[in-house]
C-alpha cells in the first residue's frame, strides 16, 4: 500500500509549489552553456561565412561576409597528395582511427571473453585491469612525448634495439658522427608515424574498452548462459549466439563514442610531429589543420572556422546515431522501474 | 557447469588438459600485456637516472646514476620549472572539477526532483549537447575569449567546465536510483529550505557518485592540451601538457635523460593517484564511464 502512496504522492508532485525552484537550480548550467559554448559554435558557423584574418604583420583584414568562399577555397587547396587538403586531414584521422580501433575492439573482446569465461576462472582479474587500465589515466602529451624520444634519431631507443639485433650495422650505429647513415628516422617515415599514433591510442584505450565489456557481460542474466549451456551449446557457440547479440547496444555505443572522440584527435599526433617532418602530410588531423591556420604566418579565422563547421558536420551525423542509442537504452531503463515499481505496488 | 564436464565425460581427461593449456595461454597472453603497459614507463623511469651518451647507445633496464645530475641539469640549465606547470595545472583542474561537480550536480537535482515545464525539454538538450565536443567550436571560443581579454588567464580553462553535460547525465543517473523523494518531501515538511535541502540532505547521499565523477573530470582537465594550446602563450602560465610539448624543442635535442627525467615528473604525480586510487577508478569505468 505504501507503494502506491508513493506513486500517488510522485505522480502529483508536478501540481505542487515550488516547481520554479526547478529553472533555478538548472539555470546556472544552461547560462555558462549560452556563454561559453553555444556562443562559440554559432560563432563559428558565422565566421565560416567571412573573410576574416590577421596578416604577419598583425593587419587585421575583414571580417566581411564572403558566402561559402571559405569552403570553396579549403577544397580548392590541394596537399600533396594530390586531393584537397581538407580531405586529406579527415583521411588522416580516419585512418588512423581504425587502425587503433579494430585491434581495440577484438582485443578487448577476447580479453572480455576470457575473463568471464566460468569455464577458466581466471585469477587476479583486479591487478590485469588495473595494469592495462593505467595508460589511459597518464597525459596523453606524456606518453606521446615519450614515444617520440623513443623513435629520436638518428640515435635513441627504438634505433638502438635495431642495432643490438643486428638489423641495422651496430658499429656504425655506435659511432655517433655517422648514425645517421643506417639509423632509421620512424618520425619522418608517414606510415611510421600513423602506426605509432594509432598504437599508442589502441595501447590507451583497449583497458577501457574491456572493462566496459566485462560489465556489460556480467550484466547479462546468467540464466541465458545456462539455458544455453544445458542445451549442449559449446562456450564459443554461447559466445557467438548470446552474449554479442546481448552486448550489440554496448558494442554500438563504444564505437560510436570512440568514433567522435577519435575524429577530434589532437594530442598524440600533434606530439609526434617533427619539425619539418614530411611525414606531416599523412598524419596532420582535423582539429590540428584547424589549429594550423589560426597560429601560422596568417591566421586565417576564416577558412579555419569552414574546417571547424566540415569536422562538426561529420561528427553530428555520428551523433545522431548515438542519440539514438542512447535514448532507446534511457527509455529502457525507465520502462524497467516503472514496470518494477508496478510490481512492487501490486504485491503491496 | 557440471552438466558441460559431464557431457564432456568420455573425453574427459583431454578436456581438463585442454582447459589447463588454454588457461596457460591465457596467463601468458595478460602477462604480457601487462609488461605492454609497464615497459615504457620502465624505460622512462629508468632513462632518468642514465647519461645522455649512454641512453643514446643501448636500452638498459638497469637505473644509472645521473638522477642528481640530471634534475641539476634541468633545473639551472634548462630553465624547465615543473612545479610551476604543477601549480598551474592543479588551480585549473581542481577550481574545474569543484565548479563542473557543483553545478551539474545542481543541474541533475533540479531536473530530477522538480517537475516543471520544459523539463524534459531541458533533458533532451542536455542529451543532445553531449555529442558535440567542444573541440569544433574552438574558433568562435577563441575569439570570444580575444574579444573578452580572457586570453592567457585560465578563466577560459575553469569557467566552461560548469556546463559539462556528461557529468550531468551521470548525475541525474545515479539520483533516479540514489536519491529517494521521500526524503526530499520530508526536509521540505519539516521546513528546510531547498538550497539548504540540496546541500545538507541530497548531496552528502551523492556522495560515490560524486568521487567517481571527481576523479574523471580531475584528470580530464589535468590531460588537456588542446585548449590550453588555444588559449595561453605565457610560458608562466602553461599547464603541464603543455610544458611537456616544450621538451621537443631544440634545446632538448641530445639532453635525453634530462627530457625523460622531465616526463617521469609529470608522470609521477598521476601514477600516485591512479594506484592509490585505482580500484575506484575501474569501478567508474565500468560503471558505464564517460569517455572524452
Amino acid at each position: 500500500m505504501s507503494q502506491a502512496n508513493t506513486l500517488k504522492r510522485r505522480s502529483s508532485r508536478g501540481r505542487l509549489e515550488k516547481t520554479y525552484w526547478g529553472y533555478i537550480f538548472i539555470a546556472p548550467f544552461f547560462i555558462v552553456y549560452a556563454i561559453f559554448q553555444l556562443y562559440p559554435l554559432l560563432d563559428t558557423f558565422y565566421l565560416a561565412s567571412q573573410k576574416y584574418m590577421i596578416t604577419g604583420a598583425n593587419k587585421v583584414i575583414g571580417p566581411t561576409y564572403n558566402g561559402l568562399k571559405n569552403f570553396q577555397q579549403i577544397f580548392k587547396a590541394v596537399g600533396s597528395a594530390g586531393i584537397p587538403k581538407v580531405a586529406q586531414v579527415f583521411v588522416n584521422t580516419a585512418v588512423m582511427w581504425i587502425i587503433n580501433f579494430i585491434p581495440q575492439m577484438l582485443v578487448a573482446l577476447l580479453l572480455a571473453k576470457w575473463f568471464t569465461d566460468t569455464r577458466f576462472r581466471i585469477r587476479g582479474q583486479g591487478a590485469i585491469k588495473v595494469m592495462v587500465y593505467m595508460p589511459n589515466i597518464i597525459t596523453a602529451a606524456s606518453i606521446s612525448m615519450l614515444f617520440y624520444s623513443l623513435f629520436s634519431y638518428p640515435q635513441g631507443p627504438a634505433n638502438s634495439v635495431l642495432a643490438s639485433l643486428g638489423i641495422i650495422d651496430k658499429a656504425t650505429y655506435l659511432n655517433a658522427g655517422v648514425a645517421a647513415t643506417v639509423a632509421i628516422p620512424f618520425l619522418e617515415k608517414g606510415w611510421a608515424v600513423r602506426l605509432i599514433v594509432s598504437f599508442i591510442n589502441f595501447w590507451m584505450w583497449y583497458g577501457n574498452t574491456m572493462i566496459v565489456l566485462i560489465a556489460g557481460i556480467l550484466g547479462i542474466n546468467p540464466s541465458l548462459f545456462e539455458a544455453a549451456q544445458v542445451d549442449g551449446a559449446s562456450s564459443n557457440q554461447v559466445f557467438r549466439r548470446v552474449t554479442l547479440p546481448l552486448l550489440r547496444p554496448i558494442l554500438l555505443y563504444t564505437l560510436v563514442t570512440s568514433l567522435i572522440g577519435g575524429m577530434q584527435m589532437y594530442d598524440i599526433p600533434a606530439m609526434m610531429q617533427q619539425q619539418g617532418s614530411p611525414a606531416k602530410d599523412m598524419t596532420q588531423t582535423v582539429t590540428m589543420y584547424i589549429q594550423e591556420l589560426v597560429y601560422s604566418g596568417t591566421k586565417d579565422y576564416g577558412r579555419s572556422a569552414s574546417v571547424s563547421v566540415c569536422l562538426f558536420l561529420v561528427t553530428a551525423v555520428f551523433s545522431i546515431i548515438l542519440f539514438y542509442i542512447m535514448r532507446d537504452r534511457d527509455a529502457a531503463a525507465q520502462r524497467k522501474a516503472a514496470r518494477a515499481a508496478r510490481k512492487g505496488a501490486v504485491k503491496a | 557447469m557440471s552438466n558441460l564436464t559431464d557431457t564432456a565425460g568420455r573425453v574427459g581427461g583431454s578436456y581438463k588438459a585442454r582447459i589447463a593449456g588454454k588457461k596457460m595461454l591465457i596467463y601468458v597472453v595478460c602477462a604480457l600485456l601487462c609488461a605492454m603497459s609497464l615497459l615504457p614507463f620502465l624505460v622512462m623511469f629508468v632513462n632518468s637516472t642514465r647519461p645522455s651518451a649512454d641512453i643514446a647507445q643501448r636500452l638498459s633496464l638497469i637505473p644509472g646514476n645521473m638522477l642528481s645530475a640530471n634534475i641539476k641539469t634541468l633545473h639551472e640549465r634548462q630553465n624547465f620549472d615543473v612545479l610551476l606547470g604543477m601549480r598551474n595545472s592543479l588551480l585549473v583542474s581542481a577550481s574545474a572539477t569543484c565548479l563542473c561537480l557543483y553545478v551539474s550536480l545542481m543541474t541533475a537535482y533540479g531536473l530530477t526532483v522538480y517537475r516543471f515545464k520544459g523539463n524534459r525539454l531541458a533533458f533532451t538538450f542536455i542529451m543532445v549537447i553531449l555529442m558535440i565536443p567542444s573541440q569544433v567550436s574552438i574558433i568562435g571560443f577563441f575569439n570570444e575569449m580575444y574579444k573578452l581579454n580572457l586570453i592567457n588567464t585560465f578563466w577560459p580553462l575553469i569557467i566552461p567546465a560548469a556546463a559539462s553535460p556528461s557529468v550531468v547525465f551521470f548525475m541525474r543517473q545515479y539520483m533516479q536510483g540514489g536519491l529517494p523523494l521521500e526524503i526530499v518531501e520530508a526536509a521540505r515538511i519539516d521546513g528546510c529550505g531547498e538550497f539548504r535541502t540540496f546541500n545538507m540532505i541530497a548531496l552528502p547521499m551523492m556522495t560515490p557518485a560524486i568521487a567517481t565523477q571527481a576523479i574523471f573530470t580531475f584528470v580530464g582537465s589535468w590531460n588537456n592540451l588542446f585548449t590550453p594550446s588555444m588559449v595561453i602563450s605565457s610560458q608562466k602560465k602553461f599547464t603541464m601538457p603543455m610544458l611537456v610539448s616544450l621538451l621537443k624543442s631544440d634545446r632538448f635535442r641530445t639532453d635525453f635523460g634530462t627530457v625523460y627525467l622531465a616526463l617521469s615528473l609529470t608522470v609521477l604525480p598521476l601514477f600516485v593517484v591512479y594506484f592509490a586510487l585505482s580500484k575506484f577508478i575501474i569501478g567508474g569505468v565500468a560503471l558505464g564511464g564517460v569517455k572524452e
